[in-house]
């Protein structure tokens, strides 16, 4: 009996037709000669390598620079599906804010009984230094990338709500860029929603949360940790499209109240800084003191209202993996609405009963840190040896709190282009947020990360994952 | 601009332009080793002196040989000058200034340092010289060709430009330098075969042996040559050519920024006191200690720079 | 009572310091406790480059020390009328929420020195009597002794270490009563002493929220409830958070600190 799973796959339906939104693509793939679209693929790498899309890995000796595999096959999303996407991710995010907000001043939430105090209290990603400060527009996490997986027809969940430095923008871009580049052809035959004006759009957010007492066109940066970071290709790429600054911490430092950057003509202020630099690391005079990557005194001078801090620090607190199984009741308290967009179940390992459940099903559940991210220290449970299962049991009973786990989804497939033709492949969604206080915008697509072993579920470009342009449809 | 791109732009049009002046310097020992059937250890022993990484050269190797001396300068990652560290050192800048840098700039540099990884991977046997050689300096001129074609000349070209200028002419200062000797006019070498050969290396070091030939008469004298390398108005790569394009950089950034910095009365004095020179007076002043000045007051000057327009605080 | 202050901190620094901040919190608020009448900071060799408030309602300025400095002095003075309180300051409550003043940090983190104190607090929502108890066995296991600890020796340090100043007392007393699972904070500010004008250092003590009162203080070093002659300065979870400087300067200059402080009626 062939007990294999049977996935959802977003092109070929289970009979062997094909999903609405592929009609135009399929027709055009079924003409196109296999070794042209290899040599295409060969040409698109090649493009990646000189133009330096590369990210680094950690771990590995001297951060080397590796490629994130692109597949040729775009992930296609109709309008329906998006419409219905978009507003469910718009609530979330503005629930989220909400939530922050709320957090850092009054804690009504609390008050009311919805979330365990302990769970904030005893939470690493609170950061005392935000209590009572207010951002323009009472804006907190302004870019984010929500992480979503679909595992039927209609059937989506978050899997994760990055609310603080989300990556892969620039692969978004990217991807579309080069698809552009090698099929012309297809974006004349599909109407496919642009992602392009997102750098504009970006820059546009930016300045809008530019401090009260700034007069003026605002001037944005974006901090960077330097050339080793794992991201710095995005940090200049965006930096690049934005056309503004790429700083790094020793480039500014505090002049006349702001913030300022160094520069061939003296210092020059600072307004907004999008940083991507971590809250530990941003300020060694309020927090870190050993930290080389942040500037001393920023913190103070956004409490003076002399800078906006993108995202604002202490964020975490919203994209905990705990505070993650509560984001429903979140939706409910802050919006009044029924949260549009389902979150996936989730043991918190905290709660011995979860705890116990968990332990009893581990061979069956994705296992993750609390506070990890990127892929690093997760089990998935189904794929483990049974080594890798007992060393993780032993993890989980020392320091439960540090877990929580999920059952393992059926998630959806797109085809990627193999020798044979196509192959399925499990995907997942990052499509990315801007906030601002004049309002929301989610770019038409987003990020596909693919996992390019068979039957693997594990997306993460640190883990082997690679990634496809995604199209919206227009109507 | 950053003061930092100002910087990394600068130093990376250094490195590149150092990679290519080994890649010369390479040229002209091996030419000499090719011409000569004995010893050839002292004229190796002068190219790395010339590279000035004698230290780090004597700290591994104790002989001079082609074999050693090649492989330090072009592969040995221990050597901060060696090719392939400065060329890894220029890509490094480049994505330091990244958004400073058109797309066809930083592909160029991008593309140098994918090649030159791959060429220089495992030792370069005598038959594949001289295509490698050919081939760091190709790269290095397609970008600049790249700047050249697809910058704006604003102050980001400026500085790039400053980085070359300031590394030519340390660079062709310190041939002269180590090689100053065979220059002098002495009775007892002029004329004589070895004296050609010497000069002949000089000049091909900074690739001016047929332009020598065509601007002058054709004859090889220590004066005529000395005056082609160091007061010569054509050649891109004398000391007072490089001098004045420093000066006009410079003098586009004062005007472009309305301002004036301590840099500026450096240059005007080098570009001076080159100009109040003729090669008689040099000699008669001592080409050595002339040489040393001026090597010195480049180095001032790049210093100065740095400081004036922020590079690193 | 009214109390006539004036604090200056001094910073020499064996070398030209090329950049450094000095953070301030030597601002008094006025509450129910005292009123401030009038306030000012003086710098040398910095420049003020802002005031903030931060998360525990602190007046904060920042200081940028001058490029090519040796020597940075800060003086605050100012009059301040103190009012006779019993050292209840009450249900004053500013953003952070009263579990915040429950969480342990790097240097209130209990050891088994600390839970095993703390052992003498029975209830969770704060006995008077038992607080005081608690003071009183803090300051016999660990006297009165300069030298003994640092700025930066933990609570549970400064309690094995048998010794130490204000600051080690007040992180003791607050570890001990965090450990209890009632809300406690540290206090940075000024005490008169009777018998001179000059006094040794600026002092620091404790807070802890008793259900029913609010806030109220304990001096452990001196075995009392603030008084009059007290003045509050700043407060936060431990003495990072309430520290009157905290400076951070780029380069390689050693600094030493110098401090006089005088106060009269």
């Amino acid at each position: 009996m062939d007990t294999k799973p049977i996935h959802f796959d977003e092109m070929l339906a289970a009979e062997g037709s094909v999903r609405a939104p592929y009609h135009a693509y399929e027709a055009w793939f079924s003409k196109q000669n296999p070794s042209r679209l290899k040599a295409k693929s060969k040409d698109a790498e090649a493009f990646f390598r000189r133009t330096g899309i590369t990210f680094n890995v950690y771990g590995k000796e001297a951060a080397q620079e590796r490629l994130i595999p692109f597949d040729l096959i775009p992930r296609i999303i109709s309008s329906r599906e998006w419409t219905k996407l978009a507003k469910g991710i718009e609530q979330r995010v503005r629930a989220i804010n909400m939530f922050l907000y709320d957090i850092y001043h009054r804690q009504e939430i609390l008050r009311a009984g919805i979330i365990p105090t302990d769970l904030i209290a005893k939470n690493d990603a609170f950061l005392p230094q935000m209590i009572g400060l207010t951002p323009p527009g009472d804006v907190y996490t302004h870019i984010v990338g929500t992480d979503i997986v679909r595992t039927g027809e209609d059937d989506f969940y978050v899997l994760e709500d990055n609310a603080r430095t989300p990556s892969g923008v620039s692969y978004m871009l990217e991807n579309r860029e080069t698809m552009l580049q090698m099929f012309p052809e297809l974006f004349s035959q599909n109407r496919v929603k642009p992602v392009s004006d997102y750098p504009k759009n970006l820059r546009k957010s930016l300045a809008a949360c530019a401090p009260p007492n700034c007069t003026g066109k605002p001037t944005v940066a974006i901090l960077t940790p330097g050339i080793h970071n794992s991201a710095y290709f995005e940090h200049s790429f965006l930096a690049d499209q934005m056309g503004v600054e790429l700083v790094e911490g020793h480039d500014l430092r505090v002049v006349d109240g702001h913030i300022a950057m160094r520069t061939t003509k003296g210092h020059k202020q600072i307004d907004v800084l999008y940083r991507r630099v971590d809250d530990d690391y941003l300020d060694p005079l309020n927090f870190r003191p050993d930290s080389m990557l942040g500037v001393p005194g920023i913190m103070d001078v956004y409490r003076a209202g002399n800078i906006t801090i993108t995202n604002a620090p202490g964020t975490g607190i919203a994209d905990d993996k705990a505070i993650y199984s509560y984001i429903p009741d979140i939706v409910e308290f802050y919006t009044g609405e029924k949260a549009i967009l389902r979150n996936v179940e989730t043991y918190r390992c905290a709660e011995p009963d979860a705890l116990k459940y968990v332990l009893d099903n581990l061979a069956e559940l994705v296992v993750k840190e609390v506070h990890g991210s990127g892929g690093y220290g997760m089990l998935v449970g189904p794929a483990a040896s049974k080594k890798e299962l007992a060393d993780f049991e032993q993890k989980l009973r020392s320091n439960p709190a540090n877990y929580i786990a999920q059952p393992t989804l059926s998630l959806s497939t797109v085809p990627i282009f193999v020798k044979k033709g196509l192959s399925p492949r499990h995907v997942d969604l990052r499509p990315f947020v801007l906030v601002s206080p004049n309002g929301i915008e989610i770019t038409p697509g987003g990020l596909t990360r693919v996992a390019l072993q068979e039957g693997s579920l594990v997306v993460n470009s640190s883990q082997g994952g690679g990634t496809k342009d995604t199209w919206v449809l227009e109507e | 601009m950053l003061g930092k791109t100002a910087g990394g732009l600068y130093w990376m049009f250094r490195f590149l332009e150092r990679s290519e002046n080994i890649a010369r310097l390479i040229e002209a020992g091996f030419r000499i080793a090719l011409t000569r059937s004995n010893d050839t250890a002292s004229d190796w022993k002068s190219v790395v002196t010339t590279a000035g990484v004698r230290r780090g050269y004597d700290a591994i190797y104790d002989s001079y040989t082609s074999e050693n001396v090649v492989d330090f300068l072009l592969r040995d990652t221990r050597n901060p000058s060696s090719a392939i560290t400065v060329i890894d050192k220029a890509r490094t800048n480049a994505r330091m200034v990244r958004t400073a840098l058109t797309t066809e700039v930083w592909e160029a540099v991008n593309e140098n340092w994918m090649a030159m990884k791959k060429a220089l991977k495992s030792p370069i046997p005598d038959t594949e010289l001289p295509a490698l050689l050919g081939e760091v300096r190709r790269h290095s001129a397609l970008v600049r060709g790249a700047l050249h074609g697809t910058m704006l000349r604003n102050d980001n070209y400026d500085f790039a430009r400053i980085g070359t200028a300031i590394e030519r002419a340390d660079y062709t200062a310190r041939i002269i330098d180590v090689k100053y000797y065979t220059l002098l006019p002495s009775a007892n070498f002029v004329g004589s075969p070895l004296d050609n050969v010497q000069w002949e290396t000089v000049l091909r070091s900074v690739s001016a042996h047929r332009s020598f030939r065509w601007l002058g008469d054709g004859e090889m004298t220590s004066s005529g040559i000395a005056e082609f390398l160091i007061l010569d108005s054509r050649f891109p790569r004398s000391l007072y050519f490089a001098s004045k394009t420093l000066r006009e950089l410079l003098a586009y950034l004062a005007e472009d920024y309305g301002e004036r910095h301590a840099c500026h009365d450096l240059i005007d004095e080098q570009v001076a006191n080159l100009r109040q020179h003729t090669i008689r007076s040099i000699f008669d002043e001592g080409l050595h200690e002339f040489i040393s000045a001026f090597i010195r007051q480049n180095n001032a000057l790049g210093a100065q720079i740095e400081q004036d327009y922020r590079f690193n605080k | 009572m009214k109390l006539s202050i004036s604090h200056t901190t001094t910073y020499t620094y064996d070398a030209p310091v090329q950049y450094g901040l000095q953070k301030m919190r030597l601002t008094p608020v006025s509450d129910r406790h005292q009123t401030v009448l009038n306030w000012n900071l003086a710098i040398e060799g910095g420049t003020s480059e802002l005031t903030c408030i931060d998360q525990y309602q602190n007046h904060c300025t920042l200081v940028q020390i001058d490029s090519g400095a040796t020597r940075v002095s800060l003086t605050a003075s100012g009059e301040v009328e103190t009012h006779s309180s019993d050292g209840i300051l009450g249900k004053i409550y500013g953003s952070a929420p009263l579990w915040h003043f429950k969480q342990t940090t790097d240097r209130t983190k209990a050891g088994s020195g600390i839970a095993e104190l703390s052992r003498m607090i029975s209830t969770s929502t704060g006995d008077l009597g038992e607080l005081h108890a608690l003071s009183n066995t803090i300051l016999e296991a660990v006297p009165y002794r300069n030298g003994a600890t640092t700025v930066t020796t933990t609570a549970e340090e400064a309690l094995h270490l048998a010794g130490g100043v204000c600051q080690d007392h007040a992180q003791i007393f607050i570890a001990a009563v965090r450990h209890a699972e009632i809300p406690a904070r540290y206090v940075s500010g000024y005490l008169m002493m009777d018998d001179r004008i000059d006094q040794d250092a600026s002092h620091a003590w404790a807070e802890v929220h008793i259900d029913g009162l609010g806030w109220v203080a304990f001096d452990v070093s001196n075995g009392i409830s603030p008084d009059e002659r007290y003045v509050r300065l700043a407060t936060g979870r431990d003495s990072i958070d309430a520290a009157p400087v905290t400076g951070l300067q780029l380069g390689q200059a050693r600094e030493t600190m110098d401090v006089s402080l005088q106060i009269q009626q």
